[in-house]
């Protein structure tokens, strides 16, 4: 089955991100580098987001369009990043996530 | 929240008065309902099991069976239990299945090979149980599903077990066997590395409802089903089909060991009896023996202590009291504090006060239990046992005052009662 993982951060992640020495971000970084190796046979797919605040919004449920500056949702939790990838249950995919070295929330949603 | 291992306050909250689990029974008694009951039961989760190995799908798998079920609890209390139940629910199934999945023609083929009895007739319901209580689903839809197809309950029964409108029950199993599907649970028992947390799962369930079942239940209230019945006879299928996990047979032994004190459980006039209180001579002594014994031989053999295994324990010191002075209080004070170690819960604290009042004193008890306001303020069973430490410390203007706070946080009719009845008398 095809799922794909939604990585979401917390306000507390990025603080402690920004927090860390140079040394510490690059081994955070070879750190989730190494999870996409070691994943890639099941990985099709993945893609890194830019930060929230530079997101803009299209509403278009309006008489007329609406753009906004920021996510469509304001929250504390944003979406950082995805990763599709193709496995036999959900149970595998929880394994799959359960090994990510990175922010702390990931949603496993079933894709088609 | 209030766990069964529950302790002379939380007595308030007793056993269930329920029959013990006869197990066959193809005639129809005066207790048809139950023997009905338990005849299902046996064979639902089986054909489910089956079903579902055969169909590869679940929800279709589990209509059939709840279509079989439904017929056999229409026809079965006119006709009579048919002398092998399990083929009767197969061939109903089976027709049901080429009548309604005619379009699906693959299914079809697979349902014409269904044989009962099966040539490999190994017992699936473990994979059955794990996936019915796969923590990706919610806790209430676990419960309903469980009941619903390893127990084999219909819909309207377990509405009426948990006082539900049937209406919620149907939409909670819709949307449960709807994400079994379309999220791909998985039909199998969980890998090694996984079977602790999705153990806990499963135990968590067949606890909640025991509990439900447990602290629901009074004399009066007529029950469609026997909830404690189902956890008790849901913990032995689970204890022959894991027999490596001690936790679960020491779940088995906390169950059994609270209904064996069911018969002392009412008084007469069906009002709640505080453990203090029983008439001990009425427990059922063989039954508390035989759980004892079970839980020493897990706890024996494993050597793993868990929060079942040290509730039990508790269950078990008190079981096997003389008397309420009798009760080793200091032994249920070690138990509380290493259950407090592996599980910290302020309930459990709340039920460790009433050991620590017998070893150290009322003062004692009631300043850890002042200490436990900010979580347990909302909490009937907190101002109860206030109210009755206050008693003993000879402050009865503010006991009566916790246990007027107490009724007005109680929705349980038997324990509404007796804080009533506290309430008239001191």
């Amino acid at each position: 089955m095809k799922y794909v993982l939604m990585f979401i951060e917390t306000e507390q992640f990025s603080r402690q991100l920004e927090a860390m020495g140079e040394l510490e971000q690059r081994q955070a970084y070879e750190a989730v580098g190494q999870w996409f190796a070691d994943n890639a046979e099941v990985i099709t797919h993945h893609t890194h987001l830019g930060p929230a605040h530079t997101a803009t919004t299209l509403r278009l449920d309006g008489a007329s369009p609406v753009v906004t500056d920021g996510p469509y949702m304001e929250g504390k939790e944003v979406v950082s990043g995805f990763a599709e990838v193709e496995v036999a249950d959900l149970d595998e995919a929880l394994k799959l996530a359960r090994s990510w070295p990175a922010c702390p929330i990931v949603e496993i949603r079933p894709a088609s | 929240m209030t766990g069964p291992a529950d302790q002379p306050a939380a007595e308030l909250a007793g056993g269930s008065p329920g029959e013990r689990p006869g197990r066959t029974g193809a005639s129809l008694g005066g207790d048809s309902g139950g023997v009905l009951a338990r005849v299902v039961r046996e064979h639902a989760g089986r054909l489910a099991a089956s079903l579902i190995s055969l169909l590869g799908d679940f929800s279709a798998a589990e209509d059939l069976v709840q279509d079989a079920v439904e017929i056999a609890l229409r026809r079965w209390p006119v006709e009579g239990i048919p002398e092998r139940p399990q083929a009767w629910l197969y061939m109903v199934a089976r027709r049901r299945g080429l009548d309604v999945l005619r379009r699906e023609s693959n299914y079809r083929a697979k349902l014409a090979q269904l044989r009962w009895p099966e040539p490999q007739a190994a017992d699936d319901r473990l994979r059955l149980i794990f996936t019915c209580c796969h923590p990706a689903l919610a806790p209430a839809a676990r419960i309903a599903l469980t009941l619903r197809v390893v127990c084999g309950l219909s819909t309207a029964q377990i509405a009426a077990a948990f006082v539900v409108p049937e209406a919620t029950v149907a939409q909670r199993i819709t949307r449960a066997k709807k994400k079994i599907g379309q999220a791909g649970i998985p039909y199998r028992v969980p890998a090694a590395e996984e079977l602790p947390e999705r153990l806990a799962s499963v135990l968590a369930v067949i606890y909640l409802l025991f509990n439900e079942g447990y602290l629901s239940s009074t004399p009066e209230r007529a029950r469609a089903r026997d909830l404690v019945d189902d956890a008790e006879w849901l913990a032995a299928l689970l204890a022959g089909l894991a027999p490596g996990e001690p936790e679960v047979g020491g779940l088995l032994a906390l169950i059994r060991l609270h209904r064996a004190r069911d018969a002392a459980r009412f008084d007469e006039h069906g009002r709640l009896v505080l453990l203090a209180d029983q008439d001990r001579s009425r427990w059922d002594h063989h039954a508390i023996e035989e759980a004892t014994a079970l839980l020493t031989g897990v706890a024996r053999a494993h050597r793993r202590p868990g929060p079942y295994q040290l509730q039990a324990a508790i269950a078990a010191c008190h079981a096997e009291a003389r008397s309420f002075e009798d009760t080793d209080w200091a032994q249920i004070l070690v138990l509380y504090d290493m259950l407090l170690h592996l599980a910290p819960s302020p309930v459990t604290r709340l039920h460790r006060a009433i050991a620590l009042c017998r070893v150290h004193g009322a003062a004692a008890a009631l300043a850890e239990v002042d200490a436990l306001e900010p979580d347990l303020v909302s909490y009937g069973l907190w101002h109860a046992t206030r109210a009755e430490l206050l008693r003993e410390l000879g402050e009865a203007e503010q006991a009566r005052a916790c246990d007027e706070r107490a009724l007005d946080l109680t929705a349980n009719p038997a324990q509404q009662a007796l804080l009533a009845e506290r309430l008239t008398w001191t």
